[in-house]
């Protein structure tokens, strides 16, 4: 069902309402961008723009490696920190000589710094594919991040690298000093690098990028090395992660070690991945969930590692598609006009469903706030409950049970309601 | 005329077991040239050699007169040489167009290019469309390759094979597993579709063997026992002993 990967979709026969719906997409998805500070001006709405567009373009430029060529890289971070280092000494060295390099284009030597790693390391690391790649990537990874700390003069050690992004030329009068400016610049190298990126995967290149992921092997016999094709893969992947770190290095006005360290590396899998890799639009959808959740859970919660976790498995688990398999599984429902006849049976499965959840929250933030000597009452849709009183674990433990029993029978509901929907859809020619 | 494919000693040895020994072979350009032989015999490994999936121990590989053997299969497919499997080996999460598409692109001259659109390209296009339409698969162009029926996916093999315009096909047992039908549909295909072109085939049944080849060659345990054509084949005594006693039943 989920074999309609970005690859599969249907190309010389696009129709004029077709492309229409394409331009359509990209232009609400511009538009978005450029409205969205308007709406929600708060600083921390902003700072939370800024991070999530940065996310983006990271979550995106791993998906050339995961979701396009079938890397799975396990030290993407490295491109992104050297990226972030680059763009940071560049801004410097353009202070201090007085070069006439505005801000905006920081973010460029940010890519390039990554483009400069991947280039070296890359012929190396794509000689071969699957568990000798990953292998590969982690060691580097390990060893970029030691050598941050060694290496003090390029990476500052524990303080890092700081710079000021205001002391640069201004560019039609921008300063970049308040965060909106900054959000602009951003959401301006977010457009620019989706739109590159995507255009990526519509040529020679990013089509058998695909047909190395499939079959490495059948496309020696079609003419092509699929060492150079995974080679120059890697090198745009770790181009576009420099940028989006360039981006981090204005954002903050510091690199440090921790840009290029293992965390971050696994921040943008999980984001890629819960996604879906097999969508372009996929990782902007992880790099805005992963981000948010990350940015919400933090003030709530003080083991938003575990949320992470689960949701992580969760997803693995139930949809390995991602959230971007999860809602393309229902295009052919919709072209058959059947999706509403599943629906009902969502919002049937969502009450016990977030009944159990409440019931697994209230029990982790029981014995997480126990063991942490905190007191402080766990607030759920306004009920409060106090750690680990009776009252507390009888509420969690009747949420469990009933909430595990009753969902498991409503979610049978829900894939008998799926399975007339498909049949219909299949009788109707939208579903193979 | 130099031979389109000239195998001289091509000895193959996993460890101390050899797999081929002393084998040569000629085929003229222009030429089907059937290899059939028992199980075992080595002919798929024939065919690995030839396309550089498996480097020989000792002895040479010519095509077109070049020696190619210890150049990597690509290398190889770049020089006019294409082949197919004996196990379906297609992009399976590809539609059946990108599929052909992929095999067109380098034969087109856009190998790595990531300056273009690949929608955009006309010669890839039609090339593309052309092959489809003559492995009768035009109405499943947008199916993933995987979801296709085995028939299908046996007529894919040969599309991606042909697509890039080698001068020299392979072809590893095309007709495996088909029904007699579509055996011969297939039989069909690849003659029209190898019109003009060498021609070299790992095939098991008879009919096909018989029907399409100018010439054969027997292989047994890894050495070319007989080589001739498909009359002298039938009456050779050594042939006869070795595998065709053997397969009549």
């Amino acid at each position: 069902m989920n074999a309609t990967t970005t690859s599969a979709s249907n190309i010389s026969g696009k129709s004029a309402g077709d492309s229409l719906r394409f331009y359509g997409v990209w232009l609400v998805g511009i538009a978005t961008l450029i409205l969205l500070p308007m709406i929600f001006s708060s600083g921390g709405s902003l700072t939370s723009f800024s991070l999530i567009g940065i996310a983006i373009v990271f979550a995106l430029s791993y998906n050339i490696l995961l979701g396009q060529t079938g890397l799975l890289s396990f030290g993407h971070a490295v491109h992104y920190g050297l990226g972030g280092f680059a763009a940071c000494h560049v801004m410097n060295a353009v202070v201090s000589h007085g070069w006439p390099v505005p801000l905006p284009f920081i973010p460029l030597f940010g890519g390039l710094g990554g483009l400069a790693f991947a280039m070296i390391i890359g012929w190396v690391m794509t000689k071969r594919a699957g568990t000798v790649f990953s292998m590969i990537s982690l060691g580097i990874a390990e060893l970029v991040a030691s050598s941050s700390l060694i290496l003090r003069s390029v990476f500052g050690g524990e303080s890092g690298i700081s710079t000021d992004r205001t002391a640069l030329p201004k560019m039609f009068g921008w300063t970049f000093g308040p965060q909106i400016q900054v959000y602009y610049l951003i959401a301006f190298w977010l457009v620019i690098s989706a739109i590159a990126m995507y255009a990526l995967t519509r040529t020679p290149l990013g089509r058998i990028s695909n047909a190395v992921r499939d079959n490495p092997e059948r496309v020696q016999f079609i003419g092509y090395d699929p060492h150079v094709v995974r080679y120059i893969a890697f090198c745009f992947a770790g181009f576009f992660a420099g940028v989006a770190g360039g981006l981090a290095a204005i954002n903050f006005e510091i690199a440090n070690a921790a840009y290029l360290g293992a965390i971050q590396s696994g921040l943008v899998l999980f984001s890629t991945f819960i996604g879906g890799v097999a969508f372009f639009f996929g990782p902007i959808l992880g790099a805005i969930l992963v981000t948010y959740l990350q940015l919400g859970l933090t003030s709530v919660t003080g083991v938003w590692q575990l949320y992470f976790g689960i949701i992580f498995i969760g997803i693995v688990m139930l949809s390995p598609g991602g959230i971007a398999g999860l809602i393309m599984m229902h295009r052919p429902l919709a072209r058959a006009g059947t999706l509403q006849t599943v629906i009902p049976s969502y919002v049937v499965a969502a009450v016990p469903t977030l009944a159990l959840a409440c019931g697994v929250i209230l029990t982790i933030e029981s014995i997480a706030r126990t063991h942490s000597g905190q007191s402080s009452p766990i607030n759920l849709f306004g009920v409060a409950f106090t750690p680990a009183s009776p009252m507390t674990w009888a509420s969690a433990a009747i949420l469990i049970v009933v909430g595990f029993f009753v969902a498991r029978l409503s979610w049978r509901r829900v894939a008998d309601a799926w399975d007339r929907a498909a049949t219909i859809a299949r009788d109707r020619g939208y579903l193979a | 005329m130099t031979a389109a494919i000239e195998l001289n000693a091509v000895e193959k040895r996993f460890g101390n077991v050899g797999i081929i020994r002393d084998l040569n072979l000629s085929v003229a350009q222009g030429e089907r040239h059937a290899i059939i032989g028992p199980n075992g015999a080595g002919k798929s490994t024939t065919f690995n050699l030839i396309s550089g999936h498996i480097r020989p121990s000792s002895g040479e590989v010519r095509l077109n007169g070049d020696v190619i053997s210890g150049l990597g299969p690509f290398e190889i497919n770049r020089r006019g040489l294409s082949r197919s499997f004996q196990v379906t080996n297609v992009f399976s999460r590809m539609s059946v167009w990108e599929n052909v598409r992929c095999a067109v692109l380098w034969a087109t001259g856009h190998r790595y290019a990531f300056w273009k659109n690949v929608d955009s390209l006309p010669e890839v296009r039609e090339r593309t469309s052309q092959i489809l339409d003559d492995i009768h698969l035009t109405h499943r162009r947008d199916v993933p390759a995987g979801l296709l029926t085995y028939a299908e996916q046996r007529e894919l093999e040969i599309g991606i094979t042909i697509a890039g315009g080698a001068n020299v096909v392979l072809l590893d047992e095309p007709t495996a597993g088909m029904s007699h039908a579509e055996t011969d549909r297939a039989v069909a295909l690849i003659r029209r579709l190898t019109e003009g072109k060498t021609l070299v085939i790992v095939e098991h049944d008879m009919s096909v063997v018989f029907g399409l080849a100018d010439r054969i060659s027997v292989l047994v345990y890894g050495h070319i026992i007989a080589s001739g054509t498909p009359e002298e084949i039938r009456r050779d005594p050594k042939v006869k002993e070795a595998y065709l006693g053997e397969e009549a039943h």
